[in-house]
């Protein structure tokens, strides 16, 4: 989130869409509520009617996968209505930058400039801006790069700032504000609402009321989670509620941002931490073959000509020399060649990583509390691909579907050769540690109770795995020991694993002034309170740079309770909801990030109520941490439109050169859609992921006309491994079931309560009817699409409440940028059994 | 450290603390605790804690005595939350215990696997085994898969990765077990990670 919870209460309009957040973010609904008790209005957009759609002030019911129509045909409303807020979009966005003369799109292939049908990729040289002029680093003893020189400092060619070409005016064809008018005039109210079957007076009426909020003292809130996300177009998705924010001027304020309501309790932690192939913690990339092999490539290709960016070499060796500690030294690169290397192909992510499994090249798996064989698309097709496993590690609370995968209804264990270990896991309130809620607070567990029986806390489980590996390759040898013998692990108190020392490695820490494994009630530690105080030079060393301060009193290096991260003081001086002393939020403690587009050029707050910061006219007044240059060298900065100080630019994007499938939001239909597309002559996403992979086994609308989603209730989570073990979840929601409308069950001849089988090309599942006239069928391009919503958490494992497993209907295929799957919108048919 | 309680009844009022939950709680015999003649969290020790399900981060309490778990709530101080819980946030209890609607007692939750178990190649069940013995097993199968797919030089360049394993998952954890599962993988030259946060 930029945002967090308690700052939805400050929103003026706040839209739901792809979430139902009442149901499965119930403490949202809590903030929402306090928002339209203050006269806020509240639209929810979805295909069903909801609890969140039975709360809401507007419900505009949408056909699922046409988000990017809904979006674009409120770029266009905004724009031709002139409701974007001008001050804003002008100085702190890039609508003013011309754009390469070679940039276009071409309607009739739905495709942008720079395509290449062989390889489904584009080259994005077109999407780039016009250059002005150009600018070099100061690298001189005083100038403000001198650091990049100085001993320590891997060597690298420092990148050259390329100032864009600019019309202030907006006048220019190629201007970004001018492409983005063109690109979106297809998207008129008749057209879209035609495209997501929506009624066109309710359509308008969301429009009108959303795009209110491009008055500059508003702020409209969007409220989002998975329904965005799981698309092959998903992040695109995320773009254009990216875009729709910076037109109507609603990122950075107090009530507004980009907010996703995240699906996992510590999936923001597990993001943070790069716990994906191509990311290291703290947003920066991991190392690939072909990009960075060299931490010379790393630094010239990843670090930013100019904003905050600049910095990434000193986290990247903060990172490296917490890693390897004393074997991390300015000659040997700081271990960077011990990092393995991703390479373009295959792809090791979850879709791809079956495919490898299934070929016989990944032999062995771990499982961290996720279950793939429940929760990954296409599941039946997971299944067998981890049969060809030599062995498998599941660390769990219970036997997941995963852990006895070979003794699922389709499987016949004695033709399974895998061996297959189940580590049992303590709970979270049997262990101490930091969890992050989606508006990035950083949270401190006190162990309630010891492990139950023999589990242990995960630290404890990779710990004593760790060390037996260690102690082999010391023992034994083997192929490259290096990287591991190398790796430092020194996380100990008296000898034993403890989160503690960890906790300051995410920190960050002065290298020699710290000792992480430690005896002592007063440990030798020398933590950082801010990462403008990390070094390029091997003299720190931090495992997560946008963390650091969490944890920083080096009076009680030992007692969470004296950290930041630790900190019960509620206390809401401003009454915006910002609790700035309860926990911590990264980055710096920072509450709403991009804090400085919440005032004008002046540096005066759009809104005089809800003040985040504000420039006196000698200083700045910092509410919540400000999220810009606010003193250099000792002296207040006056106000500049460098509102987006993470990107190069430092304005930030309407379109967007950093995507792989277009710098522009453009619809396109699901994989596997019930219609054409009215939009573009093409009908899918041309960089779709995966969907040449014979597993994926496409259906066609001829022989599977339904449309389906996927959606969660209120009293299960996920694959249901932690509430399938509660009784009171059990009796409160006993059992799945399809979701379908009214019309759809009496053409089927489908009474509610009946057991129906649901199926596809990739498998079937016998379910409950549920019929509600929560949906309705839409009518698109003037044909009636019905669709339905499937509950998706159960499967055979477990003592009480089981059923099958409704991931295996999902297709296999991803989103081009980072190959989310889509459950959200693929085709099935349904009889009655 | 301030752990002051501002009326446990403001818990009850708060808005989101729904009726669903309080159903539960009165309805569902295996959280039916037989209230003795004290108040159920006399002469606890409470602990603060962090949901484990939805993103939204709400506080609670644990309440042990002898070193048990006897009650889980909402924390009224909790800025987020205020005191409320949803319907599985409310159960967080059951995770580990259950009451027993037979004898009323409470017991563990026999859904949850606290001992490690082995599953041999074409067997049908499973099989007990120590901590000692299953570390060991694996360290051994972790090393013979990366010696057998490891890569250390690809077209000349430094590689150093390990194709034959993956490593699934992270969200459930806490951030320090993130770091430590992410810094064990990509040691072993993993490059198969992933989580939660891709789907």
């Amino acid at each position: 989130m930029t945002n967090h919870y308690c700052d939805m209460q400050n929103a003026d309009v706040i839209m739901t869409i792809g979430s139902n957040n009442v149901e499965n973010h119930p403490v949202s609904s809590k903030w929402v509520q306090k928002a339209l008790d203050r006269g806020a209005t509240w639209i929810v957009v979805d295909p069903r009617y909801t609890r969140s759609a039975e709360m809401a002030d507007i419900y505009c019911p949408i056909r699922s996968g046409t988000d990017i129509a809904f979006y674009g045909g409120l770029f266009n409303y905004i724009i031709e209505h002139d409701l974007w807020q001008h001050e804003y979009v002008l100085n702190y966005t890039n609508a003013s930058y011309l754009l390469d003369e070679q940039y276009s799109f071409d309607v009739n292939e739905g495709i942008f400039s720079g395509f290449n049908e062989e390889t489904a990729t584009y080259d994005n040289h077109s999407w780039h801006y016009q250059v002005e002029s150009t600018k070099t680093w100061d690298t001189s003893e005083g100038g403000a790069y001198a650091w990049a020189a100085a001993p320590g400092v891997p060597e690298f060619t420092p990148p050259t700032v390329e100032v864009p070409k600019r019309d202030m005016t907006l006048q220019d064809p190629m201007c970004v504000f001018q492409q983005m008018k063109k690109h979106y005039s297809r998207y008129d109210l008749d057209t879209v609402s035609s495209v997501c079957g929506m009624d066109k007076d309710l359509l308008e009426k969301v429009y009108a009321t959303y795009a209110s909020t491009g008055a500059p003292d508003k702020s409209g809130t969007i409220l989002y989670a998975l329904g965005q996300t799981q698309h092959t177009y998903g992040a695109q998705n995320c773009r254009s509620m990216g875009i729709l924010q910076l037109l109507l001027g609603n990122v950075g304020v107090a009530g507004g941002g980009v907010n996703a309501l995240r699906g996992e309790p510590n999936v923001q932690g597990a993001t943070d931490m790069g716990m994906l192939v191509a990311n290291q913690p703290g947003y920066l990339n991991w190392p690939t073959e072909y990009g960075t092999p060299s931490l010379r490539k790393w630094c010239e290709k990843e670090t930013y000509s100019d904003g905050y960016y600049t910095n990434k070499p000193k986290f990247v060796v903060s990172a490296l020399k917490e890693w390897f500690g004393d074997a991390a030294t300015v000659d040997n690169d700081y271990g960077y060649d011990w990092w393995p290397k991703v390479p373009k192909s295959p792809d090791y992510s979850i879709i791809g990583s079956f495919e490898l499994m299934s070929q016989g090249v990944i032999k062995g798996y771990f499982n961290w509390g996720m279950n793939p064989c429940h929760s990954a698309p296409n599941a039946s097709n997971v299944r067998k691909a981890m049969a060809n496993l030599d062995w498998l590690v599941v660390a769990d609370w219970v036997e997941t579907e995963s852990a006895c995968f070979w003794k699922a209804p389709d499987m016949n264990p004695a033709d399974i050769d895998t061996t297959v270990y189940f580590l049992p896991a303590a709970l979270i309130y049997e262990k101490p540690g930091i969890i992050l809620n989606s508006g990035r607070w950083l949270q401190w567990r006190y162990q309630a109770v010891e492990p139950w029986d023999e589990a242990k806390p995960d630290y404890e489980i990779c710990d004593v795995l760790w060390t037996a590996i260690v102690d082999l390759y010391k023992k034994e040898g083997g192929v490259a020991p290096e990287p591991i013998v190398n790796t430092k692990w020194d996380y100990y108190v008296d000898g034993k694993i403890d989160p503690r020392p960890v906790a300051w490695a995410l920190n960050g820490y002065v290298y020699d002034g710290t000792e992480c494994d430690t005896t002592s009630a007063a440990p030798k530690t020398e933590l950082l309170s801010s990462f403008a105080n990390l070094k390029a030079d091997g003299s720190t060393a931090c495992g997560m740079w946008i963390y650091t301060g969490f944890w920083a009193n080096n009076d009680a290096p030992l007692d969470p309770a004296e950290q930041a991260v630790g900190s019960r003081v509620a206390d809401d001086p401003t009454g915006l909801g910002l609790h700035p002393k309860w926990s911590f939020a990264w980055p710096l403690n920072r509450r709403i990030i991009y804090n400085r587009a919440s005032a004008d050029m002046q540096g005066k707050p759009w809104n005089p109520d809800r003040v985040l910061v504000e420039w006196t006219g000698e200083k700045w007044v910092q509410n919540d941490v400000g999220d810009f240059v606010a003193v250099s060298n000792g002296t207040p900065v006056p106000p500049n439109d460098k509102a987006f100080m993470m990107l190069w630019e430092q304005n930030a994007r309407l379109e967007s050169y950093g995507m792989g499938d277009g710098p522009l939001p453009e619809h396109y239909e699901p994989f596997e859609s019930p219609s054409d597309n009215q939009m573009n002559g093409r009908q899918n996403s041309p960089c779709v992921r995966f969907a040449e992979f014979e597993s994926v086994k496409r259906g066609d609308r001829s022989e599977f006309p339904i449309a389906v989603t996927t959606y969660s209730v209120t009293e299960h989570w996920q694959t249901g491994g932690q509430t399938r073990t509660c009784p009171a979840l059990n009796e409160a929601m006993p059992q799945q079931f399809v979701e379908m409308s009214l019309e759809l069950a009496e053409e089927k001849g489908i009474k509610n309560g009946e057991k129906v089988r649901v199926r596809n090309n990739r498998g079937e599942v016998e379910v409950m009817a549920l019929v509600t006239p929560r949906f309705k069928p839409f009518t698109v391009n003037g044909e009636t699409v019905h669709q339905v919503g499937m509950t998706h958490h159960f499967g055979w494992a477990g003592e009480y409440a089981t059923g099958d497993i409704v991931n295996d209907l999902p297709p296999n295929v991803g989103d081009p940028n980072c190959w989310v799957p889509e459950y959200k919108a693929f085709l099935v048919d349904i009889e009655k059994i | 450290m301030n752990l002051s309680r501002r009326g446990f009844f403001k818990a009850a009022g708060a808005a989101f603390a729904t009726s669903m939950a309080f159903e539960l709680s009165s309805k569902s015999e295996t959280l039916a605790v037989e209230p003795s003649a004290d108040w159920k969290l006399v002469n606890t020790e409470e602990y603060t804690n962090i949901c484990c399900y939805c993103s939204g981060g709400c506080g609670v309490i644990c309440s042990t005595r002898d070193g048990e778990l006897v009650n889980i709530e909402g924390d009224p101080d909790h800025p987020i939350n205020e005191g409320g819980l949803c319907p599985k946030g409310a159960t967080m209890f059951q995770l580990r215990n259950v009451v027993d609607p037979e004898t009323r007692e409470i017991i563990k939750n026999t859904n949850r696997k606290t001992r490690p178990m082995v599953r041999r190649p074409g067997a049908s069940e499973w099989e007990d085994i120590t901590w000692d013995d299953a570390v060991a097993e694996i360290a051994q199968w972790v090393k013979k898969t990366r010696d057998e797919t490891f890569e250390t030089m690809h077209d000349g360049i430094t590689v150093n990765r390990c194709h034959g394993i993956a490593s699934l998952g992270g969200s459930q954890q806490n951030s320090e077990e993130e770091y430590l599962i992410n810094k064990m993988m990509r040691s072993l030259g993993v490059i198969a990670i992933d989580n939660q946060a891709r789907v």
